[in-house]
């Protein structure tokens, strides 16, 4: 093989702490103690999280409104579970498909416009799901879509009280949606979406039709975002209208963005730290946690990520 | 008489009170080496984005092999082999330069759109990538961010990246604008080096460039033709001496 060909395949290779992370996230299944509910949300907000990154650090959409798909991925998990019939596989395929199919309708809101119309969109579009959940009969309005009953994950393990298998369950879909994800993102589809997001003129001048590409991406992440939303209605047996909220998205740019855009990973170590430092900071200070949360955002957007680890250097001129 | 490959009607254009593009009919031929002159703000760039498809003229056709092409978004142009290069580099920064090259190559081929293969697991891709590094001497920094790189290479890479679309048309915007002047004919030489079916619009002011490299060579003068012909007739045509020595002596 050429040297220009291994260098070209060599960007696939598996990275020594890609291997750790995966062993990590397999060890943490088997680690007794109560933590297991706090996991399965940071597994839930991982994946919700490397959705937006798809977008945003690749695509460089940005979107203040995730959190629509996140929200009707949640309700129409719920909806079925209730009305259809409970199995959680089943109902997790089916959420995730409806997710993709308004994906692919609100992407051609988004192809259009800067920044900031994209951001208003997206805004809008979580606004508009937001008060048709709250008004609508069937998804139990303010009070949210209460009594799912899940039936049993594969005909074999029930979801209990502890929610072991939840966990299983959440972090399993991550890793299969991760392993996918890292095959996209090192295909010529994946790095289209990287030139499109540097230079439109130029992707349009080697001959890629940029919205299509957006609006596949856009899709796709809708799709991921439901999926996460469908976890966390079936792992809690509860929809809410906080999964449609305007603090989800604003939350999950807060991850993607300490955890780094555009690398794939960012949103899983953004959802960790994130939660943890909510973890933290709140058993600490319960009512003004959100002032360190801001105090370490600013912090880390002045420093920079890779200084952060390296405070000695935060005063020398970079 | 060569066939005409690509080919404009009265092309018209119009920004309110401007006309940048005013009846112009233009014919490349196949293989031709072609220089588009004039004076700044002769509308050369103008007539540039109609071709590709960045603008949408006013009144007028462009056709390509005879097929109307004026309605074509830029990127179906592309396909059909209308490739230009940017007077201002238009790059992938984040990309490096190999990994701009192997897409554009991937798009080339048809296989951009591939999602569950690693870019370059098809063999044509590096033999293709490879090729293009050598030839404009940048395998050294092929796997370096391209916003790292120095001006030099990244015109380079601007140039190659056009070349790696395989055009048939190759629209050539001030290739050599700001490259050394010990450099520019290293890139001319390049640009020659292209099959001889291959069509080229080079749209330039340096004159010395153009006698040198262009055998027709059209004159673009507020926004309308001016003057055409082939190398001799125009660098002897004491109009075409007038426009610029007069727009030089002014400006």
């Amino acid at each position: 093989m050429s040297a220009v060909q291994s260098s070209l395949l060599g960007d696939a290779r598996w990275r020594w702490w890609e291997m750790a992370l995966g062993a990590v996230a397999i060890v943490s299944l088997f680690i007794p103690g109560g933590h297991v509910l706090l996991l399965n949300e940071i597994a839930i907000l991982a994946l919700f999280a490397v959705s937006l990154d798809l977008i945003l650090g690749f695509a460089g959409i940005v979107s203040l409104g995730h959190a629509a798909f996140f929200g009707f991925g949640a309700y129409a998990a719920g909806l079925f579970a209730k009305h259809v019939m409970p199995d959680p596989l089943v109902g997790l395929a089916v959420a995730t498909g409806a997710t993709a199919v308004l994906g692919a309708f609100c992407s051609v809101l988004v192809l259009r416009g800067s920044d900031l119309t994209r951001l208003m969109v997206t805004l809008g579009v979580a606004a508009v799901l937001y008060e048709l959940a709250n008004k609508l009969e069937f998804t139990g309005g303010a009070d949210g879509l209460q009594g799912i009953v899940m039936g049993s994950l594969l005909g074999r393990f029930e979801f209990d009280l502890y929610g072991r298998t939840a966990y299983a369950y959440s972090l399993v879909t991550l890793i299969v949606v991760m392993l996918i994800a890292r095959r996209i993102v090192h295909s010529p589809f994946g790095y289209s979406l990287k030139a499109l997001r540097d230079n439109r003129l130029r992707a349009t001048s080697i001959g890629l039709s940029v919205n299509l590409r957006l609006a596949a991406v856009y899709t796709l992440a809708a799709a991921i975002a439901g999926m996460a939303g469908a976890l966390m209605a079936q792992t809690s047996g509860f929809a809410s209208l906080d999964g449609l909220d305007f603090h989800r998205s604003a939350d999950l740019m807060l991850m993607v963005v300490i955890g780094g855009t555009g690398y794939l990973y960012g949103g899983i170590f953004g959802a960790i730290a994130f939660k943890l430092l909510h973890e933290l900071l709140s058993a600490w200070t319960p009512q003004y946690w959100l002032f360190w949360l801001g105090l370490f955002l600013v912090v880390l957007m002045l420093v920079g990520r890779d200084r952060l680890i390296r405070p000695w250097t935060w005063w020398s001129r970079s | 008489m060569s066939t005409v490959v690509l080919e404009t009607h009265q092309l018209l254009k119009r920004f309110g009170g401007i006309t940048p593009t005013n009846d112009v009919s233009l014919k490349v031929h196949k293989g031709a080496r072609h220089a588009l002159i004039g004076p700044n703000g002769a509308g050369k760039t103008t007539l540039v984005n109609l071709l590709t498809g960045v603008l949408e003229p006013t009144s007028g056709r462009i056709s390509l092999d005879g097929q109307d092409i004026t309605t074509l978004a830029p990127h179906q142009r592309v396909r059909r082999g209308i490739v230009r290069t940017f007077q201002i580099n238009q790059l992938f920064n984040e990309l490096t330069p190999l990994q701009s090259l192997a897409l554009t190559v991937s798009a080339r081929l048809g296989i951009s759109h591939q999602w569950w293969k690693p870019m370059g697991s098809d063999a044509r891709v590096a033999g293709l990538c490879e090729k293009l590094l050598q030839q404009f001497r940048l395998d050294d920094v092929m796997d370096q961010k391209v916003n790292v790189l120095a001006y030099g290479k990244r015109r380079l890479l601007e140039i190659a990246t056009a070349l790696a679309s395989e055009p048939r048309v190759l629209l050539l915007d001030e290739p050599v604008a700001g490259v050394p002047e010990g450099e520019r004919q290293e890139i001319f030489d390049t640009i020659n080096a292209l099959p001889a079916d291959v069509s080229i619009l080079l749209i330039e002011h340096d004159m010395d460039l153009v006698f040198n490299f262009a055998k027709t060579v059209s004159v673009l003068v507020n926004g309308a033709v001016f003057a055409e012909g082939d190398v001799a007739s125009i660098s002897s045509d004491p109009r075409v001496k007038s426009v610029y020595l007069g727009e030089g002596g002014h400006g």
